[in-house]
């Protein structure tokens, strides 16, 4: 058997290449077995369809609920990807692997955030088509889009963290949604809020508040995040 | 073992004193309000208990943060001390203001910002418990706790924020912003000596019950390490 | 390499670790042996930065821990029973991505050295989730070293492998061990650790409570050695006990 004679030179893996490494190794295993996504993506749809009976839909109310039914969707679906992504770190002892290799902490945390948002984007992008089509309701709306977008981040954010927490916990997968839900209403509340008066068709400067305390909410739990995850990960 | 101090004794006759007396001022001395009748006299204890509940979640956060710098455990038996100290009376708050509620704005329950935040805090205490209870390792339980008692801590006014641009039915009891809030009312000097007393009081008393709690959480920790000794 | 003086580590209210002192110089190879629940697995984890002691120094490679983990992560190399490999992924793809997180220069041609190492290269393509426990922990291996490491961490590596993986495993590590590597492995096969051993520790109620090279057992005698240094230390105990009752 050959000698072992590479020496590499590196101390320390940039933060830049360790989060995309990590993006990389998510979106490359799902691609694979695509379970996550098809599980939310279908949960979705279910979603939507019982909603659909639960509230007799016709086209009058529609426009005001759709965009609660679209996060309350989203929200739900959200906690499936989310358990499952550190789920897969938590088998076979992965997370170890990430805690031992020479990188930032926070590389961890912004690699597995953007995978997550990567994967919700995905099922987002099927779900707004396809509620179109059901309900016939233009979705494609680029204010519309851009609060989907600032809400998914929020939720992503905050949920990336507690998720890091429950999957080491007993109860596991029914504790992150009684954790995430009561600290993400911002989000939701907001989200609700702007897509709706985008929907409505309402002026700018009634949703603008509501699109700023999105913005405010990012910034500030993203930084939150940041300062925090160590604590989560160091034994 | 230590019996209690006995400042601690003190507090508990003057805890119980003071109840009475805040009782006796609320129900039968103050004036009776006008537009609401005798219900009003719920908000004596319903704003003291809220401010009871905000303190038990501001020493549940202080004591987080604490515990997270230091590490010591002291901080971690401190901050669940807050967070069930605030459980409890965050639900009195909750109960109190829905007694309040039903005659005046004829509803046990509304949707309305200082309403569903208090609801919301409610929550995010019990998803403190639950989290904790799903944790054998004590130091990992507290760094949990300490960091969800950080990020419910921040989301509540974020929460409150977002819903207040909503209008609110709320009154508005020390600041007259929205005249056309129902159930808003002047206070009489009478009627501030009962308010500010009830304050006093259930502080004493929040106090004296976090104060109980973190002795039993201390006896406990006690227990635990001499069971260890016992076991080596 | 490595140096530990009066190791403290407490969970919770445990103490698992009483002021642990442990040296260990560059090429050594110490078997470290001790029963269930003797601070083995908390051990490595210290050293291996996973963990953070509560009391006493702890300098790996010159570096101290857990103040200076970052710049010591680069030297170690870790193996414990679970082989942190992705199911979903290949083995070509798991080696990618450590090779990714730990900057492996030369990529291409190192996994083929450490696919070669571990007789896996013809499985290269293959999914992870498709591999026997024995294969798991090849690749494992192959990952473990693929950065080249200084030190290699190994907690219990046999640990359900069958007798032809155990010998590869064997196998590897002498090849490993050969190249100037400091190793420090626990387990519970002592014929193994008698095997491939250049000294032994016996780690006993949060202590290291006995020490020897190589040469000062026989190859047989690692049993009894082990036996002897537990006995001891349970009368060395019971005296403890019996003059603090008395």
């Amino acid at each position: 058997m050959a000698e072992l004679t590479n020496k590499p030179a590196k101390a320390q893996t940039s933060t830049w290449k360790a989060i995309w490494a990590v993006v990389w190794k998510d979106l490359a295993a799902e691609w694979r077995s695509r379970e996550l996504f098809t599980a939310m993506v279908i949960f979705a749809a279910l979603v939507i369809l019982i909603f659909n009976f639960a509230l007799d839909l016709n086209p009058k109310i529609q426009r005001d609920v759709t965009a609660g039914i679209l996060w309350v969707t989203f929200t739900f679906a959200g906690t499936l990807g989310l358990n499952r992504s550190m789920a897969v770190e938590k088998d076979r002892g992965c997370l170890d692997g990430l805690l031992l290799a020479p990188v930032d902490r926070s590389a961890i945390y912004f690699g597995k955030v953007i995978a997550n948002l990567i994967f919700m984007f995905a099922v987002e992008i099927v779900m707004i088509p396809l509620y179109s089509i059901l309900y016939n309701v233009n979705l494609f709306q680029p204010g519309l889009l851009l609060v989907i977008f600032l809400g998914s981040v929020g939720y992503i954010v905050v949920g990336t963290l507690l998720s890091t927490m429950t999957v080491q916990t007993r109860t596991r997968d029914v504790l992150l949604p009684i954790l995430l839900f009561p600290i993400v209403l911002p989000v939701i509340i907001s989200a609700v809020r702007a897509s709706t008066y985008f929907l409505q068709g309402q002026p700018m400067d009634l949703i603008m508040p509501n699109i700023n305390m999105l913005i405010a909410y990012d910034v500030i739990f993203t930084a939150l995040a940041y300062m925090v995850f160590d604590y989560i990960v160091e034994e | 073992m230590k019996s209690q101090p006995t400042f601690l004794k003190i507090l508990n006759t003057l805890s119980v004193l003071m109840v009475l007396t805040a009782i006796y001022l609320a129900v039968f001395w103050a004036p009776t309000e006008v537009t609401m009748g005798d219900v009003q006299r719920v908000f004596y204890f319903h704003v003291s208990v809220g401010w009871v509940a905000a303190i038990g979640f501001l020493l549940a956060v202080i004591a987080g943060i604490a515990y997270l710098s230091k590490g010591n455990s002291k901080w971690d038996i401190i901050g669940v001390a807050g967070v069930e100290v605030g459980l409890v009376f965050a639900f009195l708050n909750i109960v109190t203001g829905s007694i309040w509620a039903r005659p005046v704005w004829n509803t046990w329950w509304t949707w309305d910002p200082r309403l569903i935040t208090a609801t919301i805090s409610e929550l995010i205490y019990i998803a403190y418990m639950m989290l904790r209870q799903g944790i054998d390792d004590p130091d990992r339980r507290a760094r949990f706790g300490a960091i969800y008692a950080i990020l419910g801590f921040v989301s509540v006014p974020l929460s409150f924020f977002s819903i207040r641009i909503w209008r609110t039915i709320h009154p508005v009891v020390v600041a007259s912003g929205d005249a056309a809030a129902k159930g808003t009312f002047n206070m009489s000097p009478d009627m501030k000596l009962a308010f500010f007393f009830s304050l006093a009081t259930f502080t004493v008393v929040g106090a004296t019950l976090l104060w109980h709690r973190i002795r039993i959480g201390n006896l406990s920790q006690k227990v635990e390490q001499l069971k260890m000794k016992m076991y080596e | 390499m490595i140096e530990v003086r009066n190791l403290v580590k407490r969970f919770g209210l445990k103490t698992i670790l009483k002021g642990l002192e442990f040296d260990a110089q560059p090429g050594e190879f110490i078997g470290l042996l001790g029963p269930n629940g003797a601070g083995k697995t908390t051990f490595l984890r210290i050293l291996s930065s996973l963990s953070r002691p509560n009391m006493g120094l702890v300098k790996v490679a010159g570096y101290r821990l857990p103040q200076q983990a970052a710049q010591v992560r680069r030297k170690l190399g870790v193996l414990s029973h679970q082989p942190l490999l992705y199911g979903d992924l290949t083995a070509d793809e798991n080696l990618r991505y450590y090779g990714k997180m730990y900057s492996v220069e030369n990529f291409a041609a190192r996994e083929a050295e450490v696919l070669a190492l571990v007789d896996l290269s013809k499985r290269k393509d293959d999914l992870v989730r498709t591999f026997s426990r024995g294969m798991q922990q090849r690749l494992s291996i192959a990952r473990a070293v693929l950065h080249d490491p200084d030190i290699l961490l190994l907690d219990e590596p046999y640990t359900g492998l069958d007798q032809d993986a155990s010998e590869m495993l064997d196998g590897v590590l002498k090849q490993i061990a050969a190249q100037g590597r400091t190793v420090v492995m626990t387990s519970h096969d002592l014929a193994r650790s008698a095997e491939l051993g250049t000294r032994f520790d016996v780690l006993s109620r949060g202590k290291i409570i006995s020490s020897a090279s190589r040469d000062e057992i026989p190859q047989d005698g690692l049993l009894g050695f082990y036996r002897k240094a537990l006995l001891i230390a349970a009368a060395e105990k019971n005296n403890a006990k019996e003059a603090a009752n008395g």
